[in-house]
């Protein structure tokens, strides 16, 4: 199974047409392939809440959106999340590589990998963790119940989902 | 003139379109001046009006007009690029730059020092960048939103606040009317 082809084919699936993006090593691959869609609208921000704020409009303006970042970006975007995805009640997929988990290689992504799924489950944003590629079949899943709910919905994404570093 | 006094007068020309409007006392006062559907009143999240205001564009056909402030400008510069590189003609970004973060006591900002933002939105990439005078504003604004041109408009005027109730709409009834105003 190709998981950068499987999420995108997933996003289109669900008329998600307008994806933010800030890059990380692990995204990569899924990046290349947002870009690569027809269907999808790809539009790289400088920052993570700045992103936020595109998904915002881009939702008011008809078109499902979803943003694809590292998981140091919840330290970026609590005060988006709280005053305006939330406040406002929007639907936000964000899928977030899980960097400082098993098999990370960067000790500095550790030290907010111990924060993440506390921070998320403080904002009371629901939460899954990829860790196996198998797991990504809940995607399309997880997708219908963040448009169901209009609620931002983070995905963690490991190193180990990813198929990790190679010999480093 | 200060920022009430130039909403006050291009009200009528924001009057038929999308707004989205920066926190504080921007929305505050364009709520008195002209509460209407069209208008998206954020109630926090500094910095984002642009943004906001730039997603929506992209995503619908609409002339869209995003109202910042100079402040909210400097803490997402990095707006500028991403509107710059993915210009949409019916997409108008008005900085109203009245060298000050207004909405909290006119504390100073660095737009009204040494920080120029018209330069910065051209160093940014944004092919058309309009700077005027507060009391020019009006048909500058009227040709940017008719014009097929993406523009920045950097309007520079005084500092100063009115006294005025914050706006106590539900964020879900501002949002959702809003999206109704979007699709009619
Ligand atoms: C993250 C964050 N920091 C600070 C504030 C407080 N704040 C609200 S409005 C504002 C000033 C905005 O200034 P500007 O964009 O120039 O608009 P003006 O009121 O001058 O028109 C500030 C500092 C905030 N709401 N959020
Ligand atoms: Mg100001």
């Amino acid at each position: 199974m190709n998981i950068d082809k499987k999420i995108c084919d997933d996003l289109v699936a669900n008329d998600i047409s307008f994806v933010t993006t800030v890059p990380c090593k692990q995204l990569a691959g899924v990046i290349e392939e947002v870009e690569n869609r027809d269907e999808i609208f790809h539009i790289p921000s400088n920052k993570e809440d700045e992103g936020m704020g595109l998904c915002a409009g881009a939702f008011m303006g008809g078109k499902r959106s979803a943003i694809i970042m590292q998981n140091t970006a919840i330290g970026v975007t609590i005060n988006t999340l709280a005053t305006l995805t939330q406040f406002y009640r929007m639907p936000l997929p964000m899928i977030i590589s899980y960097r400082g988990e098993l098999r990370e290689p960067v000790a500095c992504q550790v030290e907010m990998a111990v924060h993440t799924k506390a921070l998320l489950a403080q904002m009371h944003i629901p939460t899954y963790h990829f860790h196996w590629q198998d797991d990504v079949k809940e995607f399309d899943n997880i997708l219908k119940y963040t448009f169901m709910c209009n609620k931002p919905v983070a995905i963690l994404t490991d190193a180990n989902f990813w198929g990790g570093y190679g010999d480093q | 003139m200060i920022r009430s006094e130039i909403l006050r007068e291009i009200a009528p020309i924001l009057n038929p379109h999308l707004v989205v409007c920066n926190i504080g006392l921007p929305s505050q006062e364009l709520h008195m001046i002209d509460d209407n559907e069209r208008n998206f009143y954020m109630l926090g999240t500094m910095g984002l009006s642009s943004s906001i205001g730039f997603g929506l564009a992209l995503a619908q056909d609409k002339p869209v007009i995003s109202i910042d402030g100079d402040g909210s400008v400097l803490t997402n510069l990095g707006t500028l690029p991403t509107i710059a590189n993915n210009a949409t003609g019916n997409y108008t970004l008005l900085i109203i730059d009245n060298g000050s973060y207004g909405s909290t006591g006119d504390q100073p900002t660095y737009a009204g020092q040494k920080t120029n933002l018209t330069d910065v939105a051209r160093a940014c990439g944004c092919d058309t960048v309009i700077e005027v005078q507060d009391k020019d504003l009006g048909p500058v604004l009227q040709s940017a939103i008719d014009s097929d041109e993406m523009t920045i408009i950097v309007c520079k005027c005084d500092s100063g606040n009115i006294k005025l109730p914050v706006i106590t709409l539900d964020p879900v009834v501002i949002r959702h009317r809003f999206m109704e105003a979007v699709k009619a």
